[in-house]
């Protein structure tokens, strides 16, 4: 049966497809503040220290989305604590703290049922997406995009110059935490879609496309958003009509993308970029 | 002149090193003053502690008769250049609107009377033809000359400036330096961390001298005597050539 079809007459698919576009959507806006302050790191860090919190939600019977954020938002705020009481550098304090929460994760997780589960949550089933799931997941969308745009100022502020942005009396550290608040909740709304493991690919892929593209960081994080819907579209396309991980295929579409725009890029692409060298050295050859 | 801004006994460490000891001061409303002093003397330090960017150990710092955190909106302060991401994706125009958000407050979005502030204030540094251009595009002192405009764009009775004139062009030079001259007359207070000894007679009226802590404070003159360069930097003709010694 043909794609579009199945969507017209399969539910599933629609909710599938409504919460993958919208998890690219939201992906993209926040992946555009991950790549620009440096934090890429940072969020696969968080995206992996949800997995204690969904396991123990799981075991209490609430919904997973407060486990996860509340294990996501701690994570975080241990990873701050040690490397600035420590001679410890930032990467190696993440490399630490977000591998202690997956693994407690894991633990925790095994405790709890069957493999099949643990599966899912790291590779993401979008075709098994509950009703309720897709509500979690735009209400998440929804309340991030309207931070995102009332705080947008600050967020700017503090990702290009932080020192400029504590001179003037805004609180970096309050605006860092605000960001891993909105990084855990789009994770978890991603849980589904592409899974723990893959949403970080999700959160950079798009957004260093888009930064490829643009010299405005509203039109970037357009762009980046844009990327996260057509790739959450088109992998839901070959996850269907091939059977194939909608996580793995949605972050492979997302990748040919930026493969595309990293080669054509018509200021910052590789080719350009080999065609003004050359003209730079045949100029040289002249004089 | 009034005493806009007094250091007390200030005292600050960096990750357990002294980094600054007792260092006390007044300037009037109205100086344009350097902070100079060798590699090392604690100079961006002071001015980062002063603002609060650096907590100190000891002492305080009352500007405008208040502690920091009470009057930061009339401060702008320009950082070093190298603290910048320059890939940044941001226009210059847009870079210098950032210096309307502090008076804008949360929540609010600039409108088209701060862009056209923005603008205005691009132009009196004259980099208003390079409004539409990325920040990473232009030179040195181009760079520079947007970030005062963002600091005039802050409407500040204040300014803080940390090595404005590294890595910039003459013509850059010459602005910066008439627009400070400008601010002062407007009755301004500017405070600018220099690195080097040449030049700190053109620019300024008065200088701190420092090496981690305070050798001298006065008229430019009267710091730049020998005796006190060579208590501050080891050796008199440090950072001069003979020319310029000759002059003083």
């Amino acid at each position: 049966m043909n794609f579009v079809d199945a969507i017209i007459q399969y539910e599933f698919l629609q909710k599938a497809l409504i919460t993958s576009v919208m998890v690219g959507i939201i992906c993209g806006v926040i992946g555009c503040f991950i790549i620009l302050r440096g934090m890429a790191l940072m969020g696969d860090a968080i995206s992996h220290a949800v997995l204690p919190g969904v396991a123990i939600s799981y075991m209490l019977g609430i919904n997973f989305f407060f486990g996860a954020v509340a294990s996501g938002v701690l994570t975080s705020i241990a990873i701050g604590f040690v490397s600035q009481n420590s001679r410890l550098k930032n990467d190696t304090s993440i490399g630490i703290m977000f591998t202690s929460a997956f693994a407690a994760g894991i633990i925790l997780i095994t405790f709890m049922k069957s493999s099949t589960d643990l599966y899912h949550i790291l590779f993401g089933n979008v075709l098994a997406v509950r009703p309720s799931d897709m509500w979690v997941t735009l209400g998440i969308g929804l309340l991030v995009i309207t931070v995102v745009y009332f705080f947008y100022k600050e967020l700017l502020v503090t990702s290009f110059d932080p020192t400029m942005a504590s001179a003037y009396g805004l609180s970096t550290k309050l605006i860092h935490y605000l960001l891993m608040t909105m990084l855990t909740m789009v994770t978890v709304a991603s849980l589904q879609t592409v899974g723990i493991v893959l949403v970080v690919a999700m959160l950079i892929t798009p957004a260093a496309t888009a930064y490829l593209l643009t010299d405005r960081l509203t039109l970037m994080i357009y762009l980046a958003s844009g990327f996260g819907a057509v790739a959450a579209f088109i992998g839901l396309y070959f996850s269907f009509t091939y059977n194939l991980s909608s996580g793995a295929t949605i972050v492979l579409v997302s990748t040919v993308m930026f493969i595309a725009v990293f080669l054509m890029s018509p200021k910052y692409g590789f080719i350009q970029r080999f065609i003004r060298s050359r003209k730079i050295r045949s100029l040289e050859g002249e004089m | 002149m009034s005493t806009v801004l007094s250091v007390n006994d200030l005292n600050v460490s960096y990750l357990g090193n002294q980094a600054l000891t007792g260092i006390s001061f007044d300037l009037d409303q109205g100086s344009l003053a350097g902070i100079i002093g060798p590699n090392g003397a604690g100079k961006s330090t002071l001015i980062k502690s002063m603002i609060g960017l650096i907590p100190s150990d000891q002492g305080n710092v009352r500007i405008l008769g208040e502690s920091v955190n009470k009057i930061r909106r009339r401060i702008a302060y320009v950082p070093q250049r190298n603290d910048i991401d320059w890939d940044f994706p941001i226009h210059v125009l847009d870079a210098v609107l950032i210096g309307t958000y502090p008076s804008l407050g949360l929540f609010k979005k600039p409108r088209k009377k701060d862009r056209e502030w923005a603008y205005e204030c691009l132009r009196r540094v004259g980099m208003h033809d390079f409004s539409n251009r990325q920040i990473g595009e232009l030179s040195g002192g181009q760079q520079q000359r947007v970030f005062l405009a963002r600091a005039l764009a802050q409407k500040a009775e204040l300014f803080f400036l940390d090595e404005p004139f590294v890595g910039v062009d003459i013509q850059s030079e010459e602005t910066i330096i008439q627009i400070l001259k400008e601010l002062q007359s407007e009755g301004k207070t500017i405070l600018v961390v220099h690195h080097d000894l040449s030049k700190a007679n053109v620019y300024f009226d008065e200088l701190v001298l420092l090496n981690k802590e305070l050798i001298a404070k006065g008229k430019v003159s009267d710091v730049l005597s020998s005796k006190l360069i060579s208590k501050a930097y080891g050796n008199p003709l440090a950072f001069m050539n003979e020319r310029e010694v000759n002059q003083l």
